[in-house]
């Protein structure tokens, strides 16, 4: 501990673009400890432990490649149908988690947040952590697929794109963390809106290009695709397949939009959040 | 810097009464609007206060208004007040929780708050894992926590079940090791609700004693909420009264603790009728608890009214303790009677409570010809607490269980 003695002053407003990352740095073991906790707590317990991370993105998967690869007959670019659901499910699952956790933060945590204070960030930043290890072990999932398609001489090839997935990873989780933040200081007062997150979230789904190619939507419904392509995670779910399996439509410009809004979005999260963070525990 | 560890100024807080979410979004509309405008909030009103026995007509209230008070580093501070005086929202204040309405707090140096033990502990981790989880969530670095590992594993007394997941332990165990890391944190401000009202007599022994040492030893100030005068007395050199939102006494805890004791045997209630009955019927009742313990009184003032005259009558007043059962039944003599002539009438009851042990009370009314013919009655019609102890250095807890009454005794050698 530092023996300094730190001067402080409560008040009754923030200042709503203060981050306090200094406070947030000095918890940063705290971080770390609750992202040990969100994996251990996991699987305790269960027989079947970590393999949970995988069941759900392989039945998906298969379910996906029957219901609309097979019985739909939605266009998967050329690739393998499972792989081509599987990159869109591991993204879009990692975005979603984001979200929907995020958003129920002040909800969930109700009874710490009344009890005791850390920067109110720390929550939902580990939650976004969290998730990233849980995507990790998704994404090695994945890995197994494309070694094994590509074993099997399917025609597929990773993209220079491939470069961009950190960039790529980092935006789902900004934009995850943004909408979720704007969404749970909303929701300390207004309940309705967590009603509307859980299938709100499903209905984004249908309109990000997780079970069909924007090349496919483009050509069906070209008056319309420009809905799918406001979209900032239709790009983010493009560039993710097409740096590692050579389809998708790519290009700068939808990036840049993409990461325009993301930051837009993050910035009215963050002022909202910090807005909210001092009185909810009155309201909640 | 001088030696001033917290300055509260001029603080408020107010809360809103009712069910928040039910027409909030045209209020805060009106709230914006209104301070877009530059003009005051027209929801907040100030100078309500916190009197929870009686109706307002405003569903704003304040549950702190304009304190000030300094406290200086190494002071041990009891907050004393009744329930509802403020003592909590101004822990949750200090502690960072919630927000003050108007006013500020500055102080220096790191603030540890207690206001419930075990914040945090999830059930499926073992006591090592919370103990390091629980102890960031309350600030601390890990490292400090491995080196305070031993001591803490020690003072809880669990060293036996460190690996075992938190679901398994008892109630007794959780509690201790959830105290012992918050007591091992390393503040220069501690903050201490009431969570000393856990585990058996022989821990909180402990934990008073470890209080002790934080504010004597250690010269750290601490602040210490408690409706135990004991403690308060034996831990605390200063002491803060509120009352109802308001700032009732600082001084000494000696004096701060003879000034809440003497202030606080009033509790009034009142019931007004709204029933709109012909026959004969209590119009309304009001009772008040004056005096010391252990020979205090009840006076319950009463109206009572009928349409049309009726056969006179007499009233009977019971009252219930915490149970629910009935502790004993005022029955004023029969003459004078209570008269119907068509008109409100008053009527004044004092009855004795001699030796009532601390706890809520309940009061029923009655009011009839005789037992077979009964005009009105009303259960549970007003409520009044008993706060001090009928005696003063008894040890031994009160408890309904053992009776409502103290007996007046004495030992004949």
């Amino acid at each position: 501990m530092n023996k300094t003695q730190e001067n402080w002053e409560i008040v009754p407003a923030n200042n709503l673009f203060d981050l306090k990352l200094g406070e947030v740095w000095a918890y940063r073991d705290l971080l770390v400890l609750l992202v040990r906790r969100d994996f251990v707590s996991f699987y305790k317990q269960t027989i079947l432990g970590p393999l949970w991370f995988f069941i759900q993105p392989l039945f998906t998967t298969i379910i996906f490649t029957f219901i609309f690869g097979n019985l739909a007959g939605i266009s998967t670019d050329k690739l393998p149908k499972p792989l081509f659901y599987m990159a869109g499910i591991t993204a879009w699952n990692y975005f979603a988690d984001c979200l929907t956790k995020t958003s129920s933060v002040f909800k969930d945590n109700a009874p710490i947040f009344g009890k005791v204070y850390f920067p109110r960030l720390i929550m939902p930043l580990s939650i976004v952590v969290s998730n990233l290890v849980r995507f990790g072990v998704q994404l090695v999932l994945f890995f197994i697929f494309m070694a094994y398609y590509a074993t099997n001489g399917a025609h597929f090839e990773p993209s220079w794109a491939i470069l961009l997935f950190p960039l790529v990873v980092v935006l789902m989780a900004l934009l995850g963390l943004g909408l979720g933040m704007i969404i749970s200081a909303m929701t300390t007062k207004y309940r309705d809106l967590s009603f509307l997150i859980s299938f709100g979230v499903q209905l984004l789904m249908y309109a990000t290009t997780v079970i069909y190619p924007l090349s496919a939507a483009v050509e069906k419904y070209p008056k319309y695709a420009w809905l799918i392509k406001i979209n900032p995670m239709t790009t983010l779910i493009e560039t993710f397949r097409y740096g590692f399996l050579g389809k998708g439509t790519f290009s700068w410009d939808a990036l840049s939009y993409t990461t325009i809004s993301t930051f837009v979005i993050l910035l009215l999260g963050i002022v909202v959040f910090n807005k909210v963070e001092k009185n909810f525990v009155d309201t909640v | 810097m001088s030696n001033i560890a917290i300055k509260v100024e001029n603080l408020s807080k107010a809360y809103q009464l009712g069910q928040i979410g039910t027409g909030t979004v045209s209020r805060d509309l009106e709230r914006w609007f209104a301070r877009i405008r530059g003009k005051e909030d027209p929801f907040l009103k100030i100078g309500e206060t916190n009197e929870q026995h009686t109706r307002s007509t405003s569903d704003i209230v304040w549950s702190l208004s304009a304190i000030n008070f300094e406290i200086e580093q190494g002071d041990a501070v009891g907050i004393i007040g009744r329930n509802g005086a403020g003592k909590s929202t101004l822990l949750k204040i200090l502690s960072k929780i919630t927000a003050p309405t108007t006013g500020k707090i500055s102080g220096h140096g790191r603030i540890a708050s207690l206001l419930e033990v075990g914040t945090g502990f999830h059930p499926e981790l073992s006591g090592r894992e919370n103990i390091f989880l629980n102890g960031a969530i309350l600030g601390m670095r890990k490292k400090e926590i491995k080196r305070k590992l031993d001591e803490i594993v020690d003072f809880a007394g669990i060293a036996r079940y460190l690996d075992t997941p938190v679901k398994r332990y008892s109630s007794g165990m959780y509690v201790r090791l959830a105290f012992a890391v918050a007591a091992h944190l390393e503040s220069e401000i501690l903050i201490v609700d009431e969570v000393l009202a856990v585990g058996d007599a022989e821990f909180q022994k402990k934990c008073l004693g470890k209080m002790g040492e934080v504010s004597k030893g250690e010269g750290r100030t601490v602040l210490f909420v408690s409706h135990n005068m004991d403690a308060v007395l034996n831990l605390c050199n200063n002491g803060i009264v509120l009352e109802q939102g308001k700032l009732g006494f600082v001084g000494d805890a000696t004096s701060a603790v003879r000034h809440y004791q003497s202030s606080g045997s009033n509790t009034v209630d009142t019931w007004l009728d709204t029933r709109k009955l012909s026959r004969p019927h209590f119009s309304s009742l009001k009772c008040t608890v004056s005096g010391n313990q252990p020979a205090m009184t009840l006076t319950i003032d009463f109206k009572t009214n009928s349409e049309t005259a009726y056969p006179n009558a007499f009233v009977v007043f019971g009252i219930k303790g915490s149970l629910g059962n009935t502790i004993m039944e005022a029955i004023p003599k029969l003459d004078p009677f209570i008269k119907f002539n068509g008109q409100e009438m008053s009527y004044k009851c004092e009855i004795k409570l001699n030796g009532f042990i601390p706890g809520p009370y309940a009061i029923y009314a009655w009011l009839g010809v005789s037992e077979a013919e009964n005009y009105d009655w009303i259960d549970d019609v007003l409520h009044f607490e008993i706060f001090d102890a009928p005696m003063a250095d008894r040890t031994f807890p009160y408890s309904p269980r053992t009776g409502y009454l103290i007996a007046d005794c004495t030992l004949i050698t």
